[in-house]
């Protein structure tokens, strides 16, 4: 379980999160849904150490991640723009990922799975927007870890791949883990997710499940259902 | 007919002389004497004395006014056993030859030397080997002497405790060739000598010069080398001296120089060779000096001038790869730097007349800021000095305008 | 750290770059050794360039590698792995390749020329020794500027900026604050002066092992007596050091509290 605590983030000027206080809960999956630039990223950053809150903490299973480094054996995490080092080859850097982790992974399985078993000795830097995006995927999946955090993991996606990638994430889920996504699809999110967390201006505007926000908002398609969260705050 | 009676009378002339002088053997068995000291007082002016091979222990050995031939073989030794002079001859018209002399007292008192000559005329020193010498020969108030294909070393390990290889003192017209001498005080040395000629000498490994000049007028050296010498040649408070065909190398250190040219004027300095000095040619207050056709390469500076210069012309000369090739402190009139090949020279010349089109200014920027605070020497090659020697080139500012070549030559002269 | 320290050194070992570096020393030593034919010149030549070049190229290719690799670090923060480790490999990484294109390309022509048994070894090592740190210092001080900036062009304008300082700025004030003083014992500023800037404490301490050291006349002289003794030795090694572990420990320091 993570535990968002008073979270306080701004860069320079621009507050962006103004106490945020979220709980990710075992075994669901939920999605951080917001407009852009509410601070879904930096959120997701912050869980993971690479940004710091100007105020409040982050605790996964009941411990601060402050000054701690061993919680991220834990997560696998799909960064929202896949750039790589570009003289490198596709098993090269799984190679490397795998190398630096040293944990037990699934990589041929994810490779056989998105097919880019014919693209390994290609150099990343050649590699298509969509399949640099199947490469992440392999990358941040392949060490079966209990939480998933995926940030955009659509952009680029062909339609069959997508549901590849839904069809998997659903097979994770059965078997009983956590995950994290953001994403602007909102079909996807609709499919995949338990638990809807709704940032605005820096805060937690709405936090339930999907049949909860439709009866809260009445309307009936999520879609809407979203939108209308974001009139009724301009309001 | 008159021929053949001149030669009558020269057979005649030199059977007389073998007819009335002898020659006397010196060994330490079966001969006319044991000792050389001995021989000598025994021995009639014109006389010749052979001295055998065999270390003779003798000091002091004195030729009073009787003009003798004493030459030795190979191996013929005085070994003086550091108890004072070797030879002490006053004398006219003797000769000395193919005898070794070793070890010289050495004094902080006096001036012991292998060889002291004192009022000597038409002498002839050659082929004598000296080990060990504190001072070499001294010569003094003497004229018209040879002092030829000798080979002096010393043993002093400073410059107090050696003298010099060949000291000429209050001498005049004589003439040093063919020697070697080192590991000395100063390799040759005069003082108050006029006319005198030095020529075809090898000097190095001195501790001070390998050849030195004091209140010296009217002489000549030529094609001698000086190596490694704390500094090669020394010319002080001397007129007219002219320096010819030597080369100056090796004389590297943070205190040496080729050549120190100190209070002195209305010499010639042509076709010598300076490679690997720190400063080839140290010029102290020096007026009226010609320097022709002479080779400066690898040096540290080529020329220094460091007192009052006035009137000084080079012309043709080479300036090869020093690190500064002109450097002054002090006022610089009337000298004239024209026509000289400078390495460092990146001119052009469209009429192809041989000379470059646009002036060459010998003093860096760098060489006159280490003379304005000598401090600065220790920016030598770094970026910053090698940017502003550059745009001092391109627009002078500080360099003095009577410093330059109008004409710098376009090829290395040859000579 | 060490993992990281060798895949930035193979991304780099590989790239165009480190070939041309090293292409450029290779071709330089050789040219200078095999047609001047005189070593200590040929080391007086090297020590220009390098003194200029290194730092410069130290600097240029800290920042080039820490912003074009700006992606593959966030990868590597999202892993279980220390922040330590990543910078500290990664700047390692840099400097290790940098020392090696030197090493390798002054090495090689000199090792051919047979330097091994000329006596001018040690002024040689020398040179690499100073190469070699100067390569740290510098790509430890890029990667300073480069963290604490995330504008890639002000990084790279204070990259540039901070090269300037050293290999010449330094220099033009140090010059005249001289002559400016000349008229008071200088030897301890000189002294002083020259021991905090690397690029000139490099090259003090590979002239006073040549034969050129004669000019520097007697400033040299006070040069040589401090670094020739142990004290001098060590303050100046401790000098070198402190220029590469400063800037380490301060790299730590901001990497540890930045946000990515």
């Amino acid at each position: 379980m993570v535990e968002f605590k008073d979270i306080y983030k701004k860069f320079d000027k621009n507050e962006v999160l103004k106490g945020i206080n979220l709980t990710i809960q075992n075994g669901k999956t939920t999605a951080i849904l917001g407009p852009n630039g509410s601070g879904k990223t930096t959120l997701i950053k912050i869980l993971l150490g690479m940004s710091h809150p100007n105020k409040g903490d982050v605790l996964s299973n009941a411990s601060s991640i402050r000054q701690n480094w061993t919680y991220r054996k834990n997560i696998d995490y799909l960064p929202q723009i896949a750039n790589f080092p570009e003289n490198i080859k596709v098993k090269e850097i799984i190679r490397m990922i795998k190398d630096l982790r040293n944990q037990k992974t699934r990589d041929e399985e994810l490779i056989t799975y998105f097919g880019l078993a014919p693209y390994l000795n290609i150099k990343l830097s050649n590699l298509s927007g969509g399949f640099k995006q199947k490469v992440n995927l392999v990358l941040s999946l392949m060490f079966d870890s209990p939480f998933i955090i995926l940030d955009e993991p659509t952009s680029g996606l062909d339609p069959v791949s997508l549901i590849k990638l839904k069809e998997l994430l659903k097979k994770e889920q059965s078997k009983g883990k956590t995950i994290l996504i953001t994403s602007h699809i909102m079909s996807f999110v609709e499919e995949i997710s338990d638990h809807i967390s709704f940032i605005l201006d820096g805060k937690v505007y709405f936090d339930g499940s999907i049949d909860q926000l439709k009866s809260t908002t009445g309307e009936p398609n999520f879609e809407y259902a979203i939108a209308n969260l974001l009139k009724d705050n301009h309001a | 007919m008159y021929n053949s009676f001149v030669f009558f009378l020269l057979v005649i002339h030199t059977n007389l002389l073998f007819a009335q002088h002898q020659i006397i053997d010196v060994c330490k068995n079966a001969c006319d004497f044991k000792s050389v000291q001995e021989a000598v007082n025994h021995a009639q002016p014109g006389d010749s004395i052979f001295i055998k091979k065999g270390v003779y222990k003798e000091h002091d050995i004195f030729i009073d006014k009787k003009s003798l031939h004493l030459y030795g073989e190979e191996g013929t030794i005085i070994d003086t056993d550091n108890k004072g002079y070797g030879f002490k001859i006053e004398a006219t018209n003797f000769s000395l030859e193919n005898l070794t002399v070793v070890n010289t007292k050495v004094s902080y008192t006096t001036d012991y030397a292998a060889i002291y000559l004192f009022k000597c005329y038409d002498f002839k020193l050659r082929k004598i080997t000296l080990k060990n010498a504190f001072f070499g020969f001294l010569i003094e108030k003497s004229k018209n002497g040879l002092v030829e294909g000798n080979t002096i070393s010393g043993s002093g390990s400073t410059e107090a405790n050696s003298g010099n290889a060949i000291h000429l003192w209050d001498s005049k017209d004589m003439v040093v060739k063919n020697n070697q001498v080192f590991k000395m005080r100063d390799g040759i040395y005069i003082e108050f000598g006029n006319n005198n000629v030095f020529e075809n000498n090898r000097s190095y490994d001195n501790r001070r010069y390998g050849l030195h000049f004091m209140f010296s007028n009217d002489n000549r050296y030529s094609h001698n080398t000086f190596t490694n010498n704390s500094a090669g040649v020394a010319v002080m408070f001397s007129k007219r001296i002219i320096m010819n065909n030597n080369i100056f190398e090796k004389n590297w250190g943070t205190a040496s120089y080729g050549l120190l040219l100190k209070e002195i004027n209305d010499g010639e300095i042509t076709h010598n060779t300076f490679r690997n000095n720190t400063i080839g040619i140290t010029a102290d207050g020096s007026t009226r000096m010609t320097y022709y056709e002479n080779d400066f390469i690898d040096n540290g500076y080529a020329v220094k001038f460091v007192g009052g210069s006035y009137r000084n012309k080079f012309h043709k000369n080479n300036f090869l790869y020093n690190n500064f090739d002109l450097s002054y402190s002090g006022g610089l009139n009337d000298n004239s730097f024209d026509n000289n090949y400078w390495s460092d020279y990146t001119g052009y010349d469209l009429d192809r007349d041989g000379y470059g089109d646009v002036p060459y200014r010998p003093v860096k920027l760098f060489s006159y800021l280490v003379n304005e605070t000598p401090e600065s020497i220790i920016l030598l090659r770094s970026l910053f000095i090698d940017i502003i020697n550059f745009s001092e080139k391109v627009t002078p500012v500080f360099t003095p305008e009577n410093l330059i070549d109008q004409q710098p030559l376009m090829r290395k002269v040859e000579w | 750290m060490l993992k990281i320290l060798k895949y930035s050194f193979f991304d780099l070992v590989r790239s165009r770059w480190s070939y041309v570096y090293f292409l450029f020393y290779l071709l330089l030593s050789s040219v200078l050794l095999f047609l001047n034919n005189n070593i200590s010149n040929a080391i007086i030549t090297l020590l220009n360039v390098v003194i200029v070049l290194v730092p410069l190229i130290g600097t240029i290719f800290g920042v080039m590698y820490y912003y074009n690799s700006q992606e593959f670090t966030a990868l590597l923060l999202a892993q279980p792995i220390r922040r330590r480790s990543i910078f500290m490999g990664q700047f390692l990484g840099v400097a290790v390749s940098l020392s090696l294109s030197v090493l390798l390309g002054l090495g090689i022509p000199f090792a051919l020329y047979g330097l091994f048994q000329s006596n001018v070894i040690f002024d040689f090592l020398i040179l690499i020794v100073v190469a070699i740190v100067l390569s740290f210092i510098f790509s430890g001080l890029a990667f300073n500027i480069a963290l604490s900036n995330s504008n890639k062009i002000k990084g790279f304008g204070y990259a540039i900026l901070l090269w300037l300082f050293m290999a010449v700025i330094y220099d033009g004030a140090f010059l005249i604050a001289l002559v400016y003083f000349q008229d008071y014992p200088l030897d301890q500023f000189t002294l002083f002066a020259t021991l905090f800037n690397p690029i000139d404490l490099s090259r003090i301490l590979i002239l006073l092992k040549l034969d050129i050291s004669a000019l520097l006349g007697y400033t040299g002289a006070i040069f040589k007596d401090f670094f020739g003794t142990l004290t001098g030795s060590l303050v100046s090694l401790g000098v070198l050091l402190a220029w590469v572990l400063l800037p380490s420990w301060r790299m730590l320091k901001v990497a540890q509290r930045k946000d990515f």
